[in-house]
């Protein structure tokens, strides 16, 4: 366990920087968003809410696979990049990354650029002691104050912060930073105070009670049953909900070039586009707006949970549901399909 | 840690015209590195991205046999993008495979059956590797009868005609070439739509006998009853699937039905298996 002040933050990044590459959350024109940070650039740790996902951090949105030259190919080097620390992470998109590791790391394949940047990276975690009202996080496995996946967690005290140090790489973070530990008499009084906000912060929270587990009812009962029509209308399939979702993965790859040289990138997709599962031919097993839905929560709620047993690909940080332009909230959707549940 | 998105450099040792209207031709690739090919070991029914350094990669059935050594051969419609601008390419011209990729065809599970293979269209493509690899010397007594019903728009659309009109003469194979339509009074062959073909040439399931289904979606729609009718079940019934691919490894996403992903996972499926599972294909 560490204490720092806040007015001593600046500098333990800036002594963090000397070993990490550092991103965190910023203050920008619209909003927090979580990025890179600059030399000397400190994390805003008084946000709330980045209003796209940190996901950039291992999956970025525009990753080069290749560079061109003429009729040659090179790959990144992607061995010994120095490390990283994603600095006031919440713990819930933590746990996001965590779930897109399911998809980049398989038995067959492994996608080099997803993991060399995740084995790589240290996270250090803000627990939200004022959780958003449409962070559901506690109804997906993790929390406002939850640990898992983390490599350290700090708690905001007020004046300072509390850390939490809970793996290896938690440890080497807080060395390179300057972080010492607290004595020992003072940790159960910290550790009470953390406890307390930690009760205060879930209780606030309005979740549903039961959200993910779909199991009794089949695949097919949910994808023929479910009336998707209605419960797609609004849906404009703006592709929003997937850009900022911190556990949607999709990517296209697209080659850019200017005369012999050129890069092929790997780039976000959204599942709710046409042109995502539209054939050379013409042919589009989801043409309708509602069939791209009935995949998106589908995949969410059912397909992802039943493959990996890892509950739903969804981490509740409430993102969709706040930036969702027609109001579609995927606590509704399970909600319905919940119901279909009961009566099958 | 290996990068499954760089492909292998190949160069492009011959180019074929295969149909009238110069929509497809075959590509045969020789590999720069012979490590590469090595590595790039493969079953009939396996895939490939062909990739076209600047423009773009594309997913194609891979139409070669492993047993003709040192080439790999590809048939490709030219529809979009990199598909034309590989039809512009030239022998000699270098660029990039990525894979193989998907399952294939399960062929060493269907030894002592009786086999019959319906392709429609373009996608005949992976069903000429199937046949040059069943019809290896050493591998076709292995098999009982094998019985192919194949169909084209036109005369003019049919692949591989030389290697057609050798396999109708070759005993060991029953062929079954058909047309949608044609202005040729001597056409040899049916005329008709594939599912229709099937149902009156291709032989009813004797319990041992497989079908190896590849075509469009609307042929694949239409041909499901008449194998049904034919006594086949389901079980038997092995379809190769065409859904949207992009990084060919099972991580973009695109081409699930259900949580299976057809380029990791397939594309090649029983029917029984893709009866429990979303008709997204």
């Amino acid at each position: 366990m560490i204490i720092i002040k806040k007015t001593e933050l600046a500098r333990a990044m800036a002594r963090a920087q000397d070993t990490y590459i550092l991103s965190g959350p910023v203050e920008t024109f619209h909003g927090h968003t979580f990025r890179h940070l600059e030399p000397g650039q400190t994390p805003d740790l008084s946000y709330q809410h980045t209003l796209v996902s940190p996901k950039a951090v291992v999956f970025p949105p525009s990753d080069p696979l290749l560079t061109f030259s003429g009729n040659d190919w090179t790959g990144p080097d992607l061995a010994g990049l120095p490390p990283q620390a994603a600095v006031g992470i919440r713990p819930y998109d933590a746990k996001a990354l965590h779930l897109l590791k399911y998809n980049f790391d398989t038995p067959e394949y492994k996608d080099p650029f997803f993991l060399s940047r995740f084995e790589n990276l240290t996270l250090v975690g803000l627990a939200e002691n004022q959780p958003d009202p449409a962070n559901f996080s506690t109804s997906c496995g993790t929390g406002p104050f939850d640990e898992t996946g983390l490599d350290m967690l700090l708690v905001d005290l007020g004046d300072a912060l509390a850390g939490k140090i809970l793996t290896d790489k938690g440890e080497a973070f807080a060395r390179a930073a300057g972080l010492v530990p607290i004595p020992a008499e003072k940790k159960t009084a910290v550790a009470s105070t953390i406890a307390e906000l930690k009760t205060r912060a879930e209780k606030s929270m309005t979740s549903p009670r039961e959200f993910g587990s779909l199991d009794p009812v089949s695949t097919l009962d949910l994808y023929e049953q479910a009336d998707w029509e209605a419960l797609a209308f609004g849906c404009i399939n703006c592709n929003t909900c997937t850009f900022v979702c911190p556990t949607c993965w999709c990517f296209d790859i697209q080659d850019e070039a200017r005369g012999q040289k050129g890069v092929r990138l790997k780039l976000w997709d959204s599942c709710m586009s046409a042109l995502y599962s539209a054939h050379a031919s013409g042919h589009n097993p989801r043409q309708q707006g509602w069939q791209r839905f009935r995949n998106r929560f589908m995949h969410k709620l059912k397909y992802f949970a039943d493959k990996y047993g890892a509950g739903p690909m969804c981490v509740g940080c409430g993102r969709c549901i706040r930036l969702c332009p027609a109001g579609i909230d995927i606590r509704t959707i399970h909600q319905a399909l919940s119901r279909l549940e009961a009566v099958t | 840690m290996n990068n499954p998105y760089e492909p292998y450099p190949v160069t492009i040792k011959e180019i074929k015209t295969e149909t009238a209207d110069r929509s497809l031709k075959t590509f045969t690739f020789a590999f720069i590195h012979q490590a590469d090919e090595a590595a790039f070991s493969y079953r009939s029914g396996q895939f490939a991205m062909l990739s076209v350094p600047r423009v773009g990669e594309i997913p194609i059935g891979i139409a070669s046999a492993s047993s003709e050594k040192g080439i790999v051969k590809f048939t490709v419609f030219k529809t979009g993008k990199v598909t034309t601008f590989l039809h512009n390419m030239k022998q000699g011209d270098v660029m990039g495979i990525r894979g193989p990729m998907g399952n294939g065809f399960p062929l060493e599970q269907m030894t002592k059956k009786n086999l019959l293979i319906i392709g429609g269209g373009f996608a005949f493509t992976t069903l000429r590797s199937t046949i040059i690899t069943l019809m290896q010397p050493d591998v076709r007594d292995q098999y009982g009868t094998i019985d192919v019903v194949y169909g084209a728009r036109n005369p003019g659309m049919l692949l591989y005609q030389d290697e057609l009109d050798q396999w109708c003469r070759q005993p060991g194979i029953n062929m079954h070439i058909t047309v949608d339509e044609t202005d040729d009074p001597d056409w040899p062959h049916h005329t008709g739509f594939v599912p229709a073909v099937a149902g009156e040439c291709a032989p009813e399931s004797t319990g041992n006998s497989v079908a190896i289904v590849c075509g469009p979606p609307v042929m694949i729609k239409f041909t499901r009853p008449v194998l049904a009718d034919l006594g086949y079940g389901d079980e038997n019934i092995l379809m190769s699937l065409e859904n949207r691919m992009k990084c060919g490894i099972g991580m973009c996403g695109r081409c699930n039905i259900g949580q299976e992903l057809v380029c990791r996972d397939g594309p090649v499926f029983t029917l029984a298996y893709l009866n429990k599972t979303p008709g997204e294909f």
